[in-house]
């Protein structure tokens, strides 16, 4: 979706390091499986989602898919690229990554899609008319306010979240697509909870909270007025540090596969989970590779306990076996296990 | 200056620079004064800008645009209509009985506010358009928890209050049209220097007045105040009233610097204090020095000054009533009561699962099923074509239309009423807690909604009102004080209100009362087993008449006749606490539950 308006850039955000971080950490892993960010009111939560959004390169698309399927990924194809391709090469072209906004007031036709409208009123053919997720696939799928979201379009996502397809039965249509993306959620708390199931669904969750150092609030003001009076002003004066912050990222996308996780990193890792009693393993495979995507990031040849250390609370504070009412908070229980399995 | 000078004021302000101010809450039962001051606004406003009001029930379609439904059918392509937020760019949306805006539509209109456009999917049609709008909302909410949702207020720059204004002093405009569109002019190059910037942070951090998002609209306001003053530079005076405006209404504590002198406090220096004893070393403070010497900046008055200067006008400006109440409560609640009520209110038809279509017509926020309606108009076809021949448009008219019905299971309140009187409390309150957490899990898992009445003394108060946070029901619960008298008619009497009023929003309530029976306190406050006794009968035979399911936890040591009777009268089941295990407690209450089918709404 093209962008009318310039949005804040993502090096410009002041304070809020967890986030930014898991932010970094699931642009260069896309199979971390997204970001919660749960916190206060006027956090800068939308804006840090919307910048990563302008931050991350373009990326190869197969021309005239609707999907946007990888040219260089069979595995991954739509039906229609995988019934094109043995006749003619694929022709790619280069298009930014695609951040579909779920707006809350969004109709459950917008989101699988549905039977296009236009043709099937002038034409009478029926027609499938991609929808949000189909848009969304390769990119990420942004919902704001995430817990205010109704009942079927929750079970909706958290179906098509967990299988990376999308299967469309209705209207008389019947069909499926790839809908591979990474799913970001914002909300405060306060104003609803969000069901077990789907916040198994996002790899990574983040608290952050309104800062009260009056420094960084001055901070958070002024760079916010500077931009909202000159835009593409303020994001010029930024775009160094942006560039610089997106090559990162695609260094380390590159280096992520080859970052090697020692077997001590691996089973401290494993004692951690098991001291927090978290559930299966989505719990430890997240933890590993968002140290992975952490060390690849920060230009490691492995990972180390001290990448494990900083992943543990973002990849694990909403997977604890949740005692609802522990008000002491999951972080808090992360921080006791870390301390007891890798010492002060 | 007085509150009806502070509230013109705002209207002005609010006139200068809607969008970026979010606009104003003007809290208010309808009154000449309200509609005084809506007019202000509408008369300051520059002409070609438009002002629009909305009811607060609007559908997304209306609100945020969606499809042309008529529109479509006539030119048989999707033809998108433009919503009122749309249509009121650059000017002002009025909103009427906004403590009733769903979260839904909140949420709606916080997007609008934070990036001044709309961005929407909807009914096959997607539109983006600008919208630069402000905000009045007009909350007429009676009761503390009957409130514009948070997340709108924490957009809108002002709140004002006009309850209880008083009705003999008119509200007079401070400025005229023209002034408003010098101002305008004047607004872009307006500019805030840095003292001013930290003394408006400082007072918003030092009153807990609300997010950073907050602190950016006062400054806005007071540039738009010095705007208004024809200055291009914003003063103390201007950031002084942007203090008392935008800050004070939202103080959620008391200004650490006034209450001890900021000198004293040196050692566990609060941010207000900190840059008062010597300059930070962190590299954003260099600016402020210089901001200092240069030549125009006023070269007397120093950054502590500012700060001292914004605060005490802010902190003058706060409502007595307000730092009362903040005193006298131990500030248990969440800063934001009123969030709890976000706990979705179910509208009929328009959520839950689709479930089979039925005839009807395009009222509301009813849905098209295309398909459906396509299918109806079919058999039809040949007889309506005779009338135009060669046009080979599909007729559908009005009772073709099918509307997808939906299904919604119905929410779920559960009300606890918590005994913490002397005689309850002492040995069992801890064990009461107990039970009402193994409960509040089951709720959990159910995504039920929760509600705390606790009693003790001459009283029953409603603690937390209808919220899904567990969290905060948990808290509140921790910080509950036990002793006094049992004031069980009271308790009984307030958990029914709760479970009237759930009920009126389609909900179904369970009241959990836990109590060990011994009323020693009747309905007028007076002591005395007896009459205390009685009372709690009666309430308890009305309460079995609202129908809605009790269950009596008997709190006291061993099983009391009076706690079996006062059960028997509310046909409540009894549970003697000494004898429920957690496994009969939840399991009761998932019966309880079951008795409450799915309920199929029609649209």
């Amino acid at each position: 979706m093209a962008e009318s308006r310039p949005v804040f850039p993502f090096s410009a955000i002041v304070g809020q390091e967890e986030m930014k971080l898991a932010l970094i950490c699931s642009a260069v892993d896309s199979t971390l499986g997204g970001v919660l960010v749960f916190g206060d009111r006027g956090t800068g939560k939308s804006t840090a989602i919307r910048a990563l959004a302008a931050l991350l390169p373009p990326m190869q698309a197969v021309v005239g898919c609707r999907y946007a399927c990888d040219p260089t990924d069979r595995e991954s194809w739509c039906s229609e690229c995988a019934e094109r391709a043995p006749e003619a090469a694929l022709k790619s072209r280069s298009i930014p990554v695609p951040v579909v906004d779920m707006p809350l007031g969004v109709t459950e036709d917008r989101v699988v899609g549905a039977l296009d409208l236009e043709r099937a009123l002038s034409q009478g053919i029926k027609a499938f008319e991609p929808g949000l997720l189909a848009r969304a696939n390769r990119g990420f799928l942004y919902i704001d306010e995430v817990n205010l979201l109704e009942d079927h379009l929750v079970d909706l996502l958290i179906d098509v979240a967990a299988s990376g397809e999308n299967v469309v039965e209705r209207e008389g249509l019947s069909v499926r697509h790839p809908a591979r993306f990474v799913l970001i959620g914002s909300g405060n708390p306060e104003e609803g909870e969000l069901r077990p199931q789907l916040l198994d669904r996002f790899g990574l969750s983040v608290e952050i909270r309104t800062p009260t150092d009056l420094a960084e609030r001055v901070e958070v003001v002024k760079r916010r007025d500077e931009f909202e009076r000159g835009r593409s002003a303020f994001v010029d004066k930024w775009k160094k540090e942006d560039a610089a912050l997106r090559r990162r990222i695609v260094a380390g996308r590159k280096r992520v596969a080859a970052v090697v996780m020692p077997d001590p990193v691996l089973e401290s890792a494993a004692r951690l989970c098991m001291q927090l009693g978290t559930d299966g393993l989505r719990a430890e495979l997240t933890l590993m590779r968002a140290s992975r995507a952490l060390a690849a990031v920060e230009n490691a040849a492995q990972v180390s306990a001290a990448h494990l250390r900083r992943m543990a609370a973002p990849a694990l504070r909403h997977r604890l076996r949740r005692d609802p009412l522990d008000e002491s908070g999951s972080s808090a229980r992360i921080d006791r296990a870390v301390l007891e399995v890798f010492g002060p | 200056m007085s509150a009806a000078g502070d509230a013109s004021l705002a209207a002005s302000l609010v006139a200068v620079d809607p969008a970026g101010l979010g606009g104003a809450c003007l809290r208010s039962p309808v009154q000449p004064a309200r509609t005084q001051w809506l007019e202000m606004v509408r008369e300051l406003l520059p002409h070609q800008a438009p002002m629009r009001r909305v009811p607060f029930n609007i559908d997304d379609g209306r609100l945020l645009g969606g499809l042309d439904l008529a529109a479509t059918l006539k030119a048989n392509r999707p033809v998108a209509e433009r919503g009122v937020l749309a249509a009121a760019n650059g000017g002002i949306v009025v909103i009427a009985m906004a403590e009733r805006l769903s979260p839904h539509t909140a949420a709606c209109l916080n997007a609008v506010l934070d990036g001044g456009e709309i961005l929407m999917q909807r009914e096959g049609v997607r539109i983006q358009d600008t919208a630069a709008v402000g905000v009045i909302a007009l909350d007429e909410g009676m009761s503390e928890d009957e409130r514009l949702p948070a997340s709108v207020l924490d957009r809108l720059a002002f709140l004002i209050d006009l309850e209880g204004y008083d009705l003999r002093t008119p509200l007079g405009a401070l400025h005229d049209a023209d002034d408003i569109l010098a101002a305008r002019r004047r607004l872009p190059g307006v500019s805030c220097p840095e003292p001013l910037v930290i003394a408006l942070c400082a007072t918003a951090i030092a009153l807990g007045a609300g997010s950073a998002r907050v602190s950016l609209l006062a400054i806005r306001a007071a540039k738009a105040a010095a705007a208004l003053e024809g200055r291009d530079e914003v003063t103390a005076e201007d950031a002084s009233t942007a203090g008392r405006l935008v800050l004070a209404p939202r103080a959620s504590q008391m200004p650490r610097a006034l209450a001890e002198s900021p000198q004293a406090e040196g050692g566990d220096s609060p941010p207000a204090g900190e840059t008062n004893i010597e300059p930070p070393p962190a590299p954003d403070s260099a600016p402020a020095v210089q901001a200092d010497v240069a030549p125009d900046a006023p070269a007397q008055i120093s950054e502590e000054d500012f700060q001292d200067i914004v605060l005490a006008a802010t902190q003058a400006a706060i409502p007595r009533g307000l730092l009362a109440t903040l005193r006298g409560a131990a500030a248990q609640r969440a800063p934001n009561a009123g969030a709890g009520r976000s706990g979705a209110t179910r509208t009929g038809g328009v959520r839950g699962r689709p479930t089979g279509t039925r005839g009807g017509s395009l009222r509301g926020q009813a849905r098209l099923n295309v398909l459906e309606t396509l299918r109806a108009a079919a058999p039809w076809q040949r007889i309506r074509g005779r009338t135009t021949a060669g046009d080979r448009r599909i007729q559908i008219e009005t009772a073709d239309f099918r509307i997808t019905r939906h299904q919604q299971r119905s929410q779920t309140l559960t009300i606890f009423a918590v005994d913490a009187s002397g005689s309850s409390a002492l040995h069992r309150l801890a064990e009461a807690k107990g039970a009402v957490e193994l409960l509040l899990a089951d709720c959990y898992v159910r995504r039920d909604q929760v509600a705390v009445v606790t009693f003790r003394g001459r009283t029953a108060e409603l603690l937390l009102p209808p919220t899904r946070s567990l969290v905060r029901a948990k808290r509140a619960l921790a910080g509950l004080p036990g002793g006094g008298g049992t004031p069980l008619a009271a308790a009984i009497d307030s958990a029914m209100k709760v479970g009237a009023q759930s009920r009126r929003r389609g909900e179904t309530p369970i009241l959990v009362l836990l109590s060990d029976g011994r009323a020693n306190v009747s309905r007028n406050g007076a002591g005395g087993r007896e009459a205390a006794h009685a009372d709690a009968l009666r309430a308890a035979r009305l309460l079995r008449h609202t129908g809605i399911g009790t269950l009596f936890v008997d709190t006291s040591p061993r099983p009391n006749p009076l706690a079996a009777d006062l059960a028997a009268a509310m046909d409540a089941h009894y549970i003697p606490l000494p004898y429920a295990s957690a496994e009969t407690l939840s399991r009761i209450v998932t019966a309880a539950t079951r008795g409450a089918p799915p309920r199929s709404t029609r649209a």
